[in-house]
């Protein structure tokens, strides 16, 4: 198993790709939740507003990235033809899958700890200048909160979850623009068909089973109660959604010819 | 002696390379994979298939018709039928009129010395009888006291206003879309008002004094009959829903008007006898004051009105067009993915090399590249359209939903503009793929840049402003050409992206869209010309 990952972790490492998709993810997740926190001010937006929330916006955006950099790491291989070497060195092919999850789930550990550190921070620093102050019963944002660590924590966690769905995904139709279609289809389509559906109760039971309103519940820190879904509940579906991605994923590779 | 042999020459005939050997060429190459004819006509089958999902269990009687005063909550009947205007848009035409018959030309004027508001008392939520009586409040800003002459007094009648505002100085209103400022006014300061007609010219007055008049503004109301009903109206829309859905009771809540009419002069054809007052056009169907009514004050009247007389907007639960195309995101997304494996399949396989042989000139493979993309994309799109909206609207109408009329153009303009949308989208797909040459890169690109703003609009806890400038400045800006009702400044509503309204016109959101594609493919089109395949 071990030099399973160290192929797995040399493939990465020598991709000149994975370094740009991981700086890029972080960036894109820091510089949205900047723009949207610059963006919102006491003054047009009022009381009542989750600001850990707020500040953890760019991960809509980072998570496209993480997509990209889990999709890749298996299609990659289909594309160029690596994955029959790839089988050839290591004919079990779980043992494939399983090394190819764990260095994911790794460098986007890695990243998506900076990328909602880097977010949190940004919060901190331009919410209390746009009126989100102590006086207008906005506590400064801290990890030291435990909602706030929780979202904070429950955000790294959901990136790990979306490349590890990703992946299934991608290992289970090969195709690299098909598995990215189908991924952000997932993720995006349900929210909009969420807001948009006619009926309150189909609204709700769409946003309780979607891996991105259900995962993203995990960012709430306030108004809990009014959330069509808990936020450590929501991760789970978002987990459950990952398992049966890589559970499918898992069994095509296993049965399918490379 | 050397024989010299005459080199071979092929006995085919050239091959002819004009544009039109191209697209058919790259008609070919889409046509002749199975997988991508499969995926555009399940593209077109999704997107029916989402209106039908989307419509056809749906039973909304939209609005909160009839409290209960003992538990306090909503009946809901079936959805009762807006008015609709000369126009043939929906309307709002709720007031109260003191009234009068009136035979030919005529004129009527009169001061406005006071106007005052109410509100509805409670959360707005649950209404009891109680809270529907009001309580003094400030008055709206479209609050309307003023003359009114009126085809008849039947909801959706044409008709011709000149009136006090709230805070919108005198305004000359007609046939309820339209709409002209008049001179700035105090509430509290006396205003005098005078309605002319003359033929089937209505012209509206105002003056400080009585005696300087200055004009407001004048309608011509084709087929205004012979005898007409004019007089004095007030009336007050229901408030603006707040801006956010985090604020718990952001619910619209009824208002009412009191205004106090005096010096009453009348020249013309009018009808003799007294004044007739009624309540015209209650139906229940948006929030309004039940604590109406006039009595004579002196040489004058005090009337309390609510309601409005205005286009409706989607305040009362109504359903438009947009709801039926739902499905155009999933159709959306699977068209940008067939758009970028339209290049990048052919960089993937090395079919590149054989294409850029074949037909030197780069530039013009990618042209016939685009016009095959768009092509496929605007007919899946706009034929899936073409059905979605009329079988949405069938399915939501037969269970007792209220779908806002659109004309014929409008919906046209949908249609196609649905088209035009989606085929945009998947050229700027192609584009990136040719520019990017991988099509994870590009699909993802396009998504996030098509539907994260949308999201980001519609979902989060964005301010308004902020979603208008998403709906201005990314692509997303395309989806305006979905919108098919029209915002009007003269209605308090809350005007966001996430009730269905962008920010710009519907052409040029779509214009927007077509920009970012351009230059996408102008990008794609340097690469192309300077790069080794």
């Amino acid at each position: 198993m071990s030099r399973a990952l160290h192929a797995e972790w040399t493939k990465q490492r020598t991709v000149a790709g994975t370094g740009w998709l991981l700086l890029g993810a972080i960036t894109l997740t820091v510089a949205l939740s900047v723009l949207v926190t610059v963006a919102t001010t006491y003054a047009s937006s009022g009381a009542g507003q989750d600001i850990t929330k707020l500040s953890l916006t760019g991960i809509y955006l980072g998570q496209a990235i993480v997509v990209i950099l889990a999709v890749l790491t298996i299609s990659g291989e289909y594309s160029t033809g690596m994955i029959r070497i790839t089988l050839t060195a290591i004919p079990r092919r779980p043992r494939v899958m399983a090394s190819k999850a764990a260095i994911l789930t790794a460098l986007v550990l890695a990243a998506g700890t900076i990328a909602v550190l880097g977010s949190v921070l940004a919060g901190r620093l331009i919410l209390p200048a746009n009126g989100f102050t102590v006086a207008h019963h906005y506590a400064l944002l801290s990890l030291g909160h435990g909602p706030t660590l929780r979202a904070a924590a429950g955000s790294v966690l959901y990136l790990v979850l979306i490349a590890l769905l990703s992946l299934g995904i991608a290992t289970a139709v090969r195709d690299s623009a098909t598995a990215i279609g189908i991924v952000l289809g997932l993720l995006y389509l349900f929210p909009i068909l969420a807001a948009l559906a006619t009926d309150p109760h189909l609204k709700r039971h769409l946003q309780q089973i979607a891996p991105m309103t259900a995962g993203l519940a995990i960012q709430a820190t306030t108004n809990l109660r009014s959330l069509p879904i808990s936020p450590w509940a929501g991760l789970a579906v978002l987990a459950a959604w990952a398992a049966a991605a890589l559970l499918a994923g898992g069994l095509l590779l296993r049965l399918r010819d490379a | 002696m050397t024989a010299t042999t005459a080199p071979y020459r092929s006995e085919l005939p050239a091959g002819r390379d004009g544009f039109g050997q191209l697209l058919h060429a790259e008609w070919t190459k889409f046509r002749t994979v199975r997988g991508w004819v499969i995926t555009a006509v399940a593209a077109a089958i999704l997107i029916v298939l989402f209106a039908y999902l989307g419509t056809f269990r749906h039973q909304n009687g939209g609005i909160c018709v009839g409290a209960n005063p003992s538990s306090g909550t909503c009946q809901s009947f079936g959805h009762p039928t807006p008015p609709v205007g000369p126009g043939g848009e929906a309307v709002t035409d709720t007031y109260y009129f003191v009234h009068r018959t009136l035979a030919g030309d005529g004129t009527v004027t009169v001061r406005v010395s006071s106007l005052s508001g109410r509100t509805q008392a409670g959360n707005g939520n649950a209404a009891s009888v109680n809270d529907l009586g009001g309580a003094p409040a400030p008055v709206q800003p479209w609050a309307k006291a003023g003359l009114i002459l009126t085809a008849s007094a039947r909801p959706g009648a044409a008709y011709a206003a000149v009136m006090l505002t709230g805070a919108h100085g005198v305004r000359m209103q007609y046939d309820y879309t339209h709409d002209t400022a008049g001179p700035a006014v105090s509430v509290h300061s006396p205003r005098w008002l005078r309605l002319t007609r003359s033929g089937s010219t209505l012209t509206g007055y105002a003056s400080a004094d009585g005696v300087r008049w200055t004009t407001v503004g004048s309608a011509r109301l084709a087929g205004l009959p012979q005898i007409v009903q004019a007089g004095l109206f007030v009336t007050s829309p229901q408030t603006a829903p707040a801006p956010s859905a985090l604020v718990p009771g952001s619910t619209s809540k009824a208002t009412g008007a009191t205004a106090t009419f005096d010096q009453l002069g009348l020249q013309g054809g009018w009808s003799p006898g007294g004044w007739s007052a009624r309540n015209v056009g209650d139906t229940g169907l948006l929030p309004t004051l039940t604590s109406v009514g006039y009595h004579r004050s002196g040489s004058g009247f005090t009337v309390t009105g609510s309601g409005d007389i205005a286009p409706a907007v989607g305040q009362d639960g109504g359903y438009t067009d947009e709801t039926a195309l739902t499905g155009v995101f999933v159709g959306l997304i699977v068209l940008i993915v067939l758009g970028a494996m339209f290049i990048t399949a052919e960089y993937r396989r090395g079919l590149i090399h054989t294409t850029l042989t074949a037909s030197p000139r780069r530039g013009r493979v990618l042209i016939a590249k685009a016009v095959v993309i768009a092509a496929v994309a605007f007919v899946v799109a706009a034929a899936a359209a073409a059905i979605s909206i009329p079988l949405g609207n069938h399915l939501l109408r037969s269970n007792g939903n209220y779908v806002y009329p659109t004309s014929t153009l409008t919906e046209l303009r949908v249609i196609l503009g649905t088209g035009a949308l989606v085929a945009l989208t998947a050229v700027l797909a192609l584009a990136l793929g040719t520019a990017l040459r991988r099509a994870a890169g590009a699909v993802t690109a396009v998504i996030v840049l098509i539907l994260l703003p949308y999201i980001l609009a519609i979902y989060s806890a964005l301010p308004v402003g902020a979603s208008q400038w998403l709906m201005r400045l990314t692509p997303a800006a395309g989806f305006a050409i979905e919108q098919t009702l029209p915002q009007y400044h003269q209605v308090a509503y809350l005007y966001a992206p996430s009730e269905g309204f962008y920010p710009l016109a519907p052409g040029v959101g779509l214009a927007v869209l077509g920009a970012y594609t351009l230059v996408a493919l102008l990008v794609a089109h340097h690469l192309l010309g300077t790069r080794d395949a």
